[in-house]
């Protein structure tokens, strides 16, 4: 670690990995009440653990992002971060407001939660992902704030690099486009309308500018690879996340009211937003390939490089299979919705936080460069349990929403919901049993922080290790 | 990739793409608007379905259920529920039908305890949904 101020990131990936627990756990609940239709009920009926689990999920990806901008800034800046008070003051406000929230899911009735905190004045609960009570988003934007204003003055004051402009131009797309979830107009459409700019224009748009950046620097900092060559791979891959992202967003303007020309701008443009993630996934075995040194912590750089690769599947390939308008016309809000959503946060959001984390937290705790062999091997274990169970998670997913779609939507004689439904529940039992090695995966990513922390660093390969 | 492609042609390519497509976007978004008067049935945009809509906010309903194919895939497609169940009154009777304790080992609606007013409300919002020009989506009743 180069200054002293990076620290600040580590409670901020500690929470993380907190959420990111809790998120798994009411995952598994979810996909039981798939099957198990009155798991917990009327407890905890699948409306709210659905809104733990997605909102737990957005909540540590933004710990994450922030503890990643608070890790990398100072270092590409090369000085101190502007405030660390401010960033652990804001660490701890964020922390109680998302648990005081995801509280209040789990302890009221949603409507009583919407009466206590006054929905009535600002409304604009009860909306997909945008669940949280409107005091909790105005505390979003005040966290959201303070962070850009701490590691902005950060970048103004010190050296200027591609990663931090495109760290930047992510985050404040972050903030700003965050302020649309505050309009609710009552005519549904609109409504819908500007909500995917919250939704589409974070997942396909901005957000891939903050991963595109802690990519890089993450394969600059392991591969030695020239820093011109990585920005200018930088600058392409964003250039084209933007150019197919933004009009891509007409691939949810399909059968919500809008105008039908949508489908031919948001079917072509969208079916060419699969081309940043292949750069992507080029351009990290491409600089991995080209290393100037090997680096002892290989576990970022097979996180790295999973993330290339399940990006691309999952955002890129399993998106493209379901953004054709007259293929989306028949799978429009069934599983295949939902196994794309999957694969998509799993492989873009979750590994590039993961992939920081991993690269990060050694210097955090003290060392060098990496964590001892066990600790790796580990971790690397971890990292295979977790992905192999998505790709299954997804696959099980996928097969659920062929069937929903062929004996709901396409066959002649079309069933109904809910008959569908018990139809395709061997893939569901699947799924479950897939999100358990999920489960076993992330228990063992948890515990190679502990395993093998007293013993010494992993030194690069070709190293002679001293006897 | 090549020197004769260089850092600065790249970073050009990003500014000067982002602007265009972004401005691109809201062009439409302004045609759109445009549009919307002859498609999104706001004519039926009454105070009750303008409650209705809040009551469909304040219980969650979007976290099980579709809307015009956005949402939770838990529980049926409802932009298109006034037709499939032929009125208010059968959506009114369903909501009030459903079980305190739900149905053993089945997925059941919870009882939300809404009063008539509400009741009605969501009724008149859900057949303002059903009226909005979605492009002939869904492809049959079963939503």
């Amino acid at each position: 670690m180069q200054y002293k101020s990076q620290a600040v990131a580590k409670p901020y990936f500690i929470a993380a990995i907190g959420l990111f627990v809790g998120q798994i756990l009411f995952g598994l609940i979810l996909g039981l009440q798939y099957v198990w239709g009155d798991f917990m009920f009327p407890e905890i009926p699948f409306n709210v653990a659905r809104m733990v689990h997605t909102n737990l999920l957005i909540v540590w990806l933004l710990f994450g992002f922030m503890g990643a901008a608070y890790y990398l800034v100072p270092e590409e800046s090369e000085r101190e971060l502007f405030a660390p008070w401010l960033a652990h003051a804001m660490f701890w406000i964020f922390l109680v407001a998302g648990a005081l929230t995801v509280l209040g899911y789990l302890m009221v009735p949603y409507a009583t939660l919407a009466e206590l905190t006054r929905n009535e004045l600002l409304p604009t609960m009860g909306r997909e992902f945008l669940e949280q009570p409107t005091v909790t988003k105005l505390g979003i934007v005040v966290v959201a704030l303070a962070f850009l204003f701490n590691v902005g003055m950060t970048v103004l004051k010190g050296r200027k690099t591609v990663v931090t402009l495109v760290l930047m131009i992510g985050l404040v797309g972050l903030a700003v486009l965050f302020l649309f979830s505050f309009y609710n107009p009552d005519n549904v459409v609109k409504d819908k309308f500007y909500w995917w700019w919250v939704v589409h224009l974070w997942v396909e748009g901005v957000w891939e500018l903050i991963l595109g950046s802690i990519l890089a620097f993450v394969l600059i900092k392991t591969t030695g690879v020239d820093r011109e060559v990585v920005e200018k791979w930088l600058y392409v891959i964003i250039a084209m996340t933007l150019i197919t992202g933004i009009i891509g967003t007409g691939h949810h303007y399909y059968w919500i009211g809008t105008p039908e020309y949508w489908q031919w701008w948001g079917s072509i443009f969208s079916a060419l937003e699969p081309i940043p993630f292949f750069m992507m996934t080029v351009f990290a075995f491409n600089m991995v390939n080209r290393r100037r040194r090997n680096h002892p912590n290989k576990a970022a750089v097979l996180w790295a490089l999973g993330t290339a690769v399940m990006a691309f599947l999952g955002a890129g390939v399993w998106g493209f299979l379901h953004t054709l308008s007259p293929v989306n016309f028949y799978t429009h809000g069934t599983q295949i919705t939902a196994a794309h959503g999957h694969m998509a946060f799993y492989g873009a959001y979750v590994m590039i936080n993961l992939t920081m984390i991993s690269y990060a937290m050694p210097m955090l705790r003290g060392r060098t460069a990496a964590n001892s062999e066990r600790s790796q091997v580990v971790e690397m274990w971890s990292f295979w349990l977790m992905t192999v169970s998505m790709v299954f998670i997804t696959l099980f997913l996928t097969g659920a929403g062929i069937l929903q779609v062929w004996l709901q939507r396409f066959s002649e004689n079309p069933q109904g919901f809910m008959v569908v439904q018990e139809k395709i529940a061997l893939f569901y039992w699947l799924r479950e049993f897939a999100g358990l090695f999920f489960l076993a995966g992330l228990v063992t990513y948890v515990a190679s922080f502990f395993v093998g922390a007293k013993e010494p660093e992993a030194l690069p390969e070709g190293t002679a290790a001293s006897a | 990739m090549s020197q004769t492609f260089t850092k600065t042609m790249a970073r050009n390519i990003f500014y000067g793409g982002t602007v265009f497509f972004l401005l691109l976007f809201l062009a439409l978004t302004f045609d759109t608007t445009r549009a919307l008067p002859s498609r999104d049935n706001r004519a039926a945009l009454t105070p009750t379905v303008a409650h209705g809509k809040a009551v469909w906010e304040k219980n969650n309903c979007i976290g099980c259920h579709t809307l015009l194919g956005e949402g939770a895939y838990f529980a049926p497609e409802l932009g298109n529920v006034y037709k499939r169940y032929g009125g208010k009154e059968a959506i009114i009777g369903f909501i009030k039908s459903r079980p305190v304790e739900g149905i053993p080992g089945r997925r059941s609606m919870p009882q939300f305890n809404l009063s008539d007013k509400d009741l009605d409300a969501i009724a008149e919002f859900l057949k303002y949904v059903s009226e909005i020009n979605a492009a002939k989506w869904p492809p049959n009743i079963q939503g």
